[in-house]
């Protein structure tokens, strides 16, 4: 079972203070910290799962300048067998779209039975890289993916719903398959790994490796462009209780109080 | 005339309230833009949701076949290429949920038409297509135009728009015959699962403490159960508590989750995204605690408290006690 993966090195914003830069269409990221996006995170570890049931081999393959090398190597460190990073100038400024294609081209001649991505991106949230890399490929897809069981020539998959519900699909196989979070436990990097990966090699295509030509790619390749990034207006603000933390307490009891709650 | 296509999503019998979300939004865009407002329903022996939909916009356009009977993006993707290809609508809303996130990638890569997902808003200015998209998990809004096309598809963020009830339009229906010829072949439905139901019902409870990824480690998780305890209510969580195994699918409150209405909700350490929101915004008073003042969550809690959560649940549980040992 050879197995690629799509991962995307995102920064960590859930509990950092996020400012629009001076240009207004993105975000300051020098304080904050950057890492493999978690639904990618898990998407990794099913396939070193997979791996590790099957045997085969997990290449992971993403696209970004070279600070994404500390993401590629946790991922050769957790069990990767080879990291592909496709950088160029070009490539700056693509959607989701532009990021299929170059993903499109990188992959079309290795060798796969599946292909497994995150089902989102915790930064851009556009969940549709790996559905758009599918029609390009011309194989099948899912997506919301909690649960793969691999038969023969096809998956048989659950997919997440709304409200608590799952449905069961059988798809085709090659096909790539979208991953939301909650389907495994992604395991932490042993030390022994961390010292294996550095001996393992991340090959660096470009534009031109790709066969790509610049129209096809970054602002001009996509289908949508950034405006303007602005901090959301607000409509209802929560009456922030302060002081010391018993008088604090108090007044959240008198709250619970004067509705009868406590 | 161009047209405006609104995708009807329906599933075990019932359309789904972002059918008319997104028919209430298209509405109002469609008259602003002067084309007529389609409804598309794929489905099988669909007659009744035809009705309801004939109400709600200029006309329906029903493909009926057996194979469109639940949702399947391979066949659902071969009939909207169609449809598409063939009236060339300005516009498709799809909604952004399990289904179209499934369906509206593929289908705009295979017709070359762009696409903006989870939209928040959007609008024509002049031919150019303008959305708001929220990115980092809702604390920041952007503004997108779109690549200059004749056609265009966008996937609506369920729960943004107010469904609105309109005085019924009557609009026509039209039977298309069906484009599937050869069988579906990559993907097939199976069956609906749902996850087994555990002792203790979110949804029927009048106080909920809600944790999130800001409670860090499952150690921590015992002081929140005490103040719910103490408030007589129960524990449940945002997505990543589940994801990490912390308590079961049944405690999940947002989207993919339970939806509650309970008299308090307490979301302590919970950031705030939509999914999570949408499923107990409705509490009759909701107090949130976290450290990071920009959380989402206060805009969508009365009260606010931010401070280090760890210190703050003890006081507030012992407070608690204190009062209802006082009475």
């Amino acid at each position: 079972m050879d197995v690629i993966v799509c991962v995307k090195h995102v920064p960590e914003t859930a509990e950092a203070e996020i400012v629009v830069d001076e240009s207004g269409k993105g975000i300051r990221t020098e304080d904050l910290v950057f890492a493999i996006n978690e639904w990618d995170d898990y998407a990794l570890e099913e396939a070193v799962l997979l791996k590790e049931r099957l045997g085969g081999s997990v290449t992971v393959v993403t696209v970004g300048s070279e600070e994404v090398d500390d993401t590629l190597r946790k991922c050769l460190a957790r069990g990767a067998d080879r990291a592909i990073r496709l950088t160029d100038k070009a490539f700056e400024g693509s959607d989701a779209y532009a990021i299929a294609k170059i993903l499109h081209k990188a992959i079309k001649d290795l060798p796969f039975n599946l292909i497994l991505t995150g089902a989102q991106a915790g930064d851009d949230g556009y969940a549709q890289v790996g559905v758009v890399l599918a029609e390009l490929l011309g194989i099948p897809h899912t997506t919301m993916v909690k649960k793969i069981e691999l038969k023969e020539g096809f998956a048989k998959v659950n997919r997440e719903l709304e409200g608590g519900l799952e449905e069961v699909v059988e798809v085709k196989l090659p096909a790539v398959l979208a991953i939301q979070t909650g389907i495994n436990e992604p395991r932490y990097v042993s030390i022994m790994g961390i010292r294996k990966a550095r001996e393992k090699e991340i090959k660096v295509l470009g534009l031109r490796d790709l066969g790509l030509r610049e129209e096809e790619v970054g602002e001009f390749g996509s289908w949508i462009t950034v405006e303007k990034m602005f901090i959301p207006p607000v409509e209802k603000e929560a009456e922030i209780l302060t002081g010391g933390l018993d008088e604090i307490a108090a007044k959240v009891v008198e709250t619970l109080r004067a509705r009868g709650l406590v | 005339m161009k047209e405006l296509f609104v995708l009807a999503e329906h599933r075990r019998g019932e359309l789904r309230d972002v059918t008319f979300e997104m028919l209430t939004k298209g509405r109002e865009l469609s008259q602003r833009i002067n084309v007529d407002l389609t409804a598309v329903l794929l489905g099988h022996n669909v007659k009744e949701f035809a009705k309801t939909l004939a109400d709600q916009a200029k006309r329906v356009l029903i493909v009926d076949d057996a194979r469109l009977e639940n949702f399947n993006a391979e066949a659902y993707q071969r009939v909207l290429s169609r449809l598409i290809s063939e009236r060339k609508p300005s516009l498709t809303l799809i909604g952004h949920t399990a289904y179209g996130v499934d369906l509206a990638p593929s289908l705009a890569a295979e017709l070359n038409v762009p696409l903006a997902t989870d939209c928040i808003d959007l609008d024509f200015e002049g031919e150019r297509l303008v959305v708001v998209r929220q990115v980092y998990g809702g604390k920041v809004n952007v503004k997108a135009s779109l690549r200059k096309s004749e056609s265009y598809v966008v996937t609506l963020r369920p729960g943004t728009f107010e469904a609105q009830e309109v005085k019924p339009l009557g609009g026509e229906t039209i039977e298309i015959a069906s484009p599937l010829s050869a069988d579906i072949e990559y993907k097939r439905f199976i069956e609906f699962f749902e996850p087994p139901a555990g002792e203790v019902d979110i949804s029927a409870a009048d106080v909920i403490v809600g944790i999130g990824r800001g409670i860090r480690d499952i150690e921590n998780m015992p002081a929140a159960e005490k103040l719910a305890e103490a408030l007589g209510g129960v524990l449940a969580c945002s997505r990543p508590i589940v994801d990490k195994g912390w308590l079961p699918k049944d405690r999940q409150v947002g989207t993919s989750g339970k939806t509650v209405k309970p008299k308090l909700y307490i979301a302590i350490g919970i950031s705030g995204q939509f999914q999570h929101v949408s499923g107990m915004k409705n509490a009759d008073l909701i107090i949130a605690i976290n450290k990071d003042p920009k959380a989402p969550i206060f805009r969508a809690a009365d009260y606010g408290v931010v401070e280090d959560l760890f210190k703050v649940v003890p006081t507030l549980t012992n407070r608690i006690l204190e009062e209802k040992t006082s009475k």
